[in-house]
């Protein structure tokens, strides 16, 4: 009896200091994510305090006010901004699954020549830094004319995504064991059904987080968006953040309001597909 | 109706030939088991009359019509995997009328047909499971149950026992004995294990290589090998094979030692003719401890020293050294024996068998 209460009280300690560890790593890599929201909700002076001012004071949401209160008024439009964000990483994360789908299921399941070839070039051209690549893309755009438009940007996200979300996707194709999709023919599927019936579903949670990854990638990217969009006609979120830069003056409270605002959608969805994840997978096809 | 019919089949990767045009003629309703060593092409065989791998050359035909260019689902087969292959995000239910739910069957037939499966395998328990919690012996049940609820022409079985412990291989064998009574279907099963192909076919075919050694009954193949191979492959403990020379009317063994020759092959052979010798070990016995004590015709007698003994409980092996070999020998109704002990050796020269040294095949008409 002692000896069970001697130890169980232990264990409650170390599992007390666990949890304080944790809580401390937590708020170590929360803190910028914290502080973005509370430097959009406090004053400019504030701000810029020195020594910093770590209980706020002075909250109020005229950052999200202005924002909202359109061009007129000297705010940027978020509107346009949040609505091409929307299109061109929606549009580009749709093509680079499907791509990646047709690419991955091929490299997990059929033999060719050059695979490993081609595997390999897909990772090259991760190597070669996304700003290394602005000015030549800049220049064909601009002769092909499709400088600033939504096509422009879905076309480089989904170069810059495909390699990941083929390599990915790969990967959890091949988790699903052959037999499965032979089974499945067996009992009356045609290839194509077997896939979407069997393969897909069981891949399904793979597809997701590749998803998820594509979507973040093209909804956070800044180098290239910099360069190629110019107008409200592309401009993104990321690009919209310089707004708030003027010649003289940077308005931190806009910038960081504008900012928590971007953080949400992703957020979102993020929480959304991975509670699929979790329960999407329940493994035991084949002996365990 | 559904006989199976290969024809020449050939299986090759690139320029290695796996099966080298196979011959075969499974009739209607019967139990066929391919047996042979690991990479022997017996999964190769099956996939092929499954569909599942595209065929080199030759032909086959289930229930008398080519299928080479049907594919899977048109050939009204069923198989059971090796890993079972059950969809893990179905229930067992699901997994079970898979195959009626794609074929567009009413969902109250599909009801019916998978409670009619599930009860024979008692299966009622689980069915709203997923394959993931049940048990290794659930499983194979569950892919059994879904070859069944098909009822197709022809089941295939790639080694569906292989990763079960041994007593509930013995259950699970007893039950697809059942389930042919039952559904009578054609049955054609790949194992390496001789024992559940003795105990569950109709006639068994023994491949090596890419080849069929031999088609028989499990009375044929263990009573008349066709090949050295076969003599070796079938029998537990595998029958005694030994290299001998034809003088003067015996069978002379390395380092001298020698048997008469049997009375059945006496004109068969000539001196100077090297042969494999093989004898199974019921069929060398300490005398009075055999089958056949008293009714055997050709026996010949002789002392040898024990070298290790088995005691299985009914009988022992006894492994004795005999021309420079190890030769195991089953003793019935057994005695307390010691090693090094001297025993009297009946060897019952009526089931012997000899065999060509060069193409393998035996010397019996
Ligand atoms: N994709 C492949 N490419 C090349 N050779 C192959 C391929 N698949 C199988 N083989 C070869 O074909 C031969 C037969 O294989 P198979 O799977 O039919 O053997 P098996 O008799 O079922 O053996 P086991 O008892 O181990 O399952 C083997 O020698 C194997 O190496
Ligand atoms: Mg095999």
């Amino acid at each position: 009896m002692d000896q069970n209460s001697a130890h169980r009280l232990k264990r409650r300690g170390l599992k007390f200091l666990h949890l304080v560890g944790l809580f401390i790593a937590m708020l170590i890599i929360c803190m910028p994510g914290l502080w973005i929201v509370l430097s959009s909700l406090r004053p400019t002076v504030e701000i810029m305090a020195k020594p910093p001012v770590w209980i706020p004071q002075d909250i109020s949401l005229d950052a999200y006010r202005a924002m909202f209160g359109g061009a007129g008024q000297g705010g940027i439009p978020v509107w346009e901004y949040f609505r091409n964000s929307l299109v061109i990483s929606i549009t580009s994360t749709i093509i680079a699954l499907t791509i990646g789908m047709a690419g991955g299921y091929a490299f997990a399941r059929y033999k060719f020549k050059g695979k490993s070839g081609i595997f390999l070039g897909f990772m090259l051209t991760r190597a070669v830094p996304g700003i290394a690549l602005s000015l030549p893309l800049f220049m064909i755009f601009a002769r092909v004319g499709i400088i600033d438009t939504h096509f422009a940007m879905i076309l480089i996200y989904v170069a810059l995504n495909v390699p990941f979300t083929i390599w990915l996707i790969d990967g959890f194709f091949r988790q699903v064991p052959k037999d499965l999709a032979e089974a499945a023919q067996i009992d009356g599927c045609t290839r194509w059904q077997a896939f979407w019936q069997v393969e897909f579903p069981l891949a399904g949670p793979g597809i997701a987080s590749a998803g998820i990854f594509a979507f973040l990638t093209s909804w956070n990217e800044y180098a290239l968006a910099s360069q190629i969009t110019r107008s409200v006609n592309s401009k993104t979120l990321p690009v919209g953040l310089l707004d708030y830069t003027s010649e003289f003056t940077i308005d931190w409270r806009g910038m960081c309001a504008l900012a928590v605002v971007m953080i949400i959608p992703a957020l979102t969805l993020t929480f959304i597909i991975q509670k699929h994840l979790v329960s999407g997978l329940t493994f035991g096809a084949v002996k365990g | 109706m559904a006989p199976v019919t290969l024809k020449k089949l050939v299986k090759s990767y690139g320029n290695v030939d796996v099966v080298h045009g196979i011959d075969l003629e499974v009739k209607d309703r019967e139990f066929i088991a391919l047996v042979g060593p690991s990479g022997c092409g017996k999964s190769t065989t099956l996939r092929m009359i499954a569909g599942l791998e595209d065929i080199s050359g030759g032909i086959i035909e289930i229930g008398g019509k080519p299928v080479n260019d049907l594919p899977p689902r048109a050939r009204n087969i069923s198989m059971v995997f090796q890993s079972y292959a059950l969809y893990p995000h179905m229930t067992v239910r699901e997994n079970m009328g898979f195959s009626l739910k794609i074929g567009k069957v009413a969902q109250s037939e599909i009801d019916t047909r998978v409670n009619e499966a599930a009860a024979i395998l008692d299966l009622e328990k689980y069915m709203d499971r997923r394959p993931s919690q049940l048990s290794g012996g659930q499983r194979q049940r569950v892919a059994m149950g879904r070859a069944i609820v098909r009822k197709p022409d022809v089941f295939l079985f790639d080694e569906p026992l292989s990763n079960l412990d041994a007593k509930l291989r013995t259950q699970v064998r007893t039950e697809i004995k059942r389930l042919h009574a039952k559904v009578q279907s054609t049955m054609i099963y790949v194992t390496h294990d001789q024992v559940e192909a003795m105990t569950l076919s109709d006639r068994i075919v023994i491949m090596r290589d890419g080849h069929i050694e031999q088609v028989g009954t499990p009375e044929e193949v263990f009573r008349r090998p066709a090949t050295r191979f076969v003599a070796g492959f079938i029998g537990s403990p595998p029958m005694n094979l030994n290299e001998a020379t034809v003088a003067d009317g015996k069978l002379v063994f390395a380092g001298g030692q020698s048997l008469p020759l049997p009375i059945e092959f006496r004109n068969k052979v000539a001196a100077g003719d090297k042969l494999i010798f093989g004898l199974r070990p019921d069929d060398i016995y300490p005398t009075g401890h055999g089958l056949n004590s008293g009714e055997a015709t050709d026996v010949h007698e002789m002392e040898l020293p024990v070298a290790i003994t088995e005691p299985l409980g009914n009988e022992t092996l006894l492994f004795v050294t005999m021309a420079q070999r190890e030769w195991v020998s089953r003793m019935l109704n057994p005695r307390p024996m010691g090693a090094g002990e001297m025993v009297r050796f009946s060897f019952d020269l009526s089931q012997a068998h000899l065999f060509s040294p060069e193409t393998g095949k035996t010397l019996r008409g």
